[in-house]
């Protein structure tokens, strides 16, 4: 199936990677939601403290002790975050999206995720929520690895990962392709007459 | 076949005569609620979106109730205060809560049951996880993003997808050692912080609707640490009445159909059940308070949307009247409603303020509080790894504070018996 140009064809680059239940405190700690992102300055900020609140171990698998982040730091280090179930649990913040798309995350590939992250990622338009029921890739690949996340056919989104020399086939998008196509909720809605009250 | 309760709101809601699990439907909202630190955001996506001049779609359903970050220092805190008191102002919101004035609250998803906004059969979103809690008096109820609400705001539906119920049966009362907590502890045990994903959780038996509404609060409010989309309470004439106290504005209840599809059915026996915790640092890590018991605190906390009610300071203050705390003990009412209940509402003819103060316990005035961490200056806040219990919601690490710290998870009953005793102790320990 071909796509609009809201969905990248490929996303590459290093990989960060995650367990399972990383919740929305650990993606960004509730002390730095006083900042309000839908002010520029403040906005960017968030992508300094993303993934703060991983305990050490549990900062980039399987050795741990990669922090994710740091402040001051340019975005896009790793574009491409692999966890493994229930991403995103806990706490509805939008701020979480936020903050890792302002640190350059463009991807995030997860057996599933909660259903509010999943929401937020899809209706804001700040990243590709890809899933897989294939096997653990949390435990198969390692933080630091080059992936290429292959989006151009959107029912069979493939992980290809050099250094293993393996393949995963992802789930497809499904129902929520044609928000991700519009590029966000908004865009998606106004392209039907969807933006009034009724 | 007949439909459970979350399909027949969501249907009314979207104008079907029914609907089935897997299907999407525009659904139309009856309240939409924010607060200090999802309303800024909201509100610039608000108007970025529907324009610099634009009016929410119906300022009664517009709900504004700054809960989160009130008692901090924290300047932009308080300038986020300011983005909704303007943004009040400008739309002529009846039903913003200020702070700093006679007005203010408290976390919003008590205030919300205070103030009349939850009503049976409605369908009510808000920008916050716990937002679920208003399930507990038979409305469809749920946390969205920013952006979702924003979508609400300018139009006043958003698209959601039918989740498939799971049922939990708790057969026969409560014995007096056990509270909601207990029941919804066993619930997320049995199923983990994963397993009402996507679903809707539906409670039902006698054991639930023995349970008084702020019970059936702290019920609800937890179906999210399963990860469920909401959670429900068929309404019956509890409901009804407690609706009927704060409100006069007309509502339509709907009950769940008799031969509902139901994904899963579990059953639970209050009777055979114990007070339960949740080690560190997940919701579904669970303990009977025995097999943890003689695990030595550093803290206790009372407080939160879950465990900052007048039923919860009730439980605590059976157990703590006439006793001393052996750790620092924080008591954080919810609401500036229940923070004057801790005044009126008495044990053996002593006020609640009185046994917490004479106990050695810390009052802190209504929010949110520690229960989220929140700004370095958090009354209670964990800003060093130590062990807490708390009868709060979440205890993934770094939830209340420092990421090292430890948090379990218990009900009031047994957070106070464990205050008492300075490590975890189950309440039947003091309760004759």
């Amino acid at each position: 199936m071909a796509h609009s140009k809201k969905i990248p064809d490929v996303i590459k680059g290093a990989i960060y990677v995650v367990g399972d239940n990383i919740d929305t405190d650990q993606i960004i700690p509730a002390q730095y939601l006083s900042l309000d992102p839908s002010r520029a300055e403040e906005r960017r900020k968030f992508g300094w403290y993303a993934m703060s609140g991983l305990p050490e171990k549990g900062q980039g698998l399987p050795k741990g002790g990669v922090a994710f982040s740091q402040e001051g730091q340019a975005a896009g280090r790793f574009p491409i975050v692999v966890a493994g179930k229930n991403f995103g649990c806990g706490s509805s913040r939008e701020h979480a999206c936020i903050a890792l798309q302002e640190a350059g995350v463009r991807a995030v590939i997860a057996e599933f995720f909660a259903r509010i992250f999943y929401r937020n990622s899809v209706n804001g338009g700040y990243l590709m929520p890809c899933e897989t029921q294939e096997e653990r890739l949390c435990a198969a690949i390692a933080t630091g690895m080059d992936g290429e996340l292959i989006l151009a056919n959107t029912s069979k989104p493939v992980l290809h990962v050099a250094a293993l020399k393996t393949s995963w086939t992802l789930s497809p998008l499904g129902e929520i392709l044609p928000i991700l196509e519009a590029g966000d909720l908004f865009s998606y809605a106004r392209a039907r007459g969807l933006m009034k009250p009724s | 076949m007949g439909m459970t309760l979350t399909e027949k709101i969501l249907a009314r809601a979207s104008g079907q005569p029914r609907v089935q699990p897997g299907e999407t439907v525009w659904a139309k909202v009856d309240v939409l609620m924010t607060h200090d630190v999802c309303g800024p955001p909201t509100i610039g996506i608000f108007h970025e979106q529907f324009g610099k001049s634009a009016k929410v779609w119906d300022r009664e359903k517009v709900v504004i109730i700054p809960d989160h970050y009130i008692f901090t220092q924290d300047e932009k805190a308080r300038r986020n205060v300011d983005t909704l008191r303007a943004f009040a102002s400008d739309q002529q919101l009846p039903y913003y809560y200020d702070v700093g004035t006679e007005r203010y609250k408290g976390v919003c998803h008590i205030a919300l049951a205070e103030e009349g906004h939850t009503r049976p059969g409605e369908v009510l979103l808000g920008t916050d996880s716990h937002t679920c809690t208003a399930g507990a008096f038979g409305e469809f109820a749920t946390g969205v993003g920013n952006t979702e609400a924003a979508f609400v705001m300018g139009t006043g539906k958003l698209w959601l997808r039918i989740p498939p119920t799971l049922r939990f049966v708790f057969e026969g009362a409560l014995p007096p050692y056990l509270m909601a907590k207990d029941l919804i502890l066993t619930v997320i045990g049995t199923i983990g912080v994963d397993g009402g994903t996507y679903r809707a959780l539906e409670f039902d038996g006698d054991g639930v609707y023995s349970l008084s509404m702020e019970e059936r609060m702290t019920l609800i409010n937890m179906t999210i640490e399963a990860g469920g989309k909401n959670g429900l309470i068929n309404p019956d004439q509890v409901t009804i009445a407690a609706v009927k106290a704060k409100t006069k504005k007309p509502f339509e209840p709907l009950t769940r159909d008799a031969d509902g599809s139901y994904l899963k059915e579990y059953r639970f026996d209050c009777r055979t059940l114990e007070p339960l915790v949740a080690k560190p640092a997940s919701p579904d890590n669970r303990a009977t308070a025995r097999e943890v018991e003689h695990t030595k605190v550093d803290r206790a906390y009372l407080g939160s949307c879950t465990g900052g009610k007048i039923t919860d300071f009730l439980a605590a203050a059976r157990v703590m009247k006439g006793r001393q705390v052996k750790v620092n003990t924080f008591v954080v009412p919810a609401t500036s409603d229940i923070a004057k209940g801790l005044e009126t509402h008495r044990v053996d003819g002593q006020s609640l303020k009185a046994i917490f103060e004479a106990a050695g316990c810390v009052i802190g005035p209504p929010s949110c509080g520690a229960c989220l961490g929140g700004p370095l200056d958090t009354l209670g806040r964990l800003n060093e790894p130590m062990v807490c219990i708390s009868s709060t919601s979440r205890n993934f690490p770094g939830r209340m504070g420092d990421k090292r710290a430890q948090v379990y998870l218990a009900s009031p009953l047994t957070v106070a018996a464990s205050a008492v005793r300075g490590e975890i102790t189950d309440p039947r320990e003091f309760l004759a």
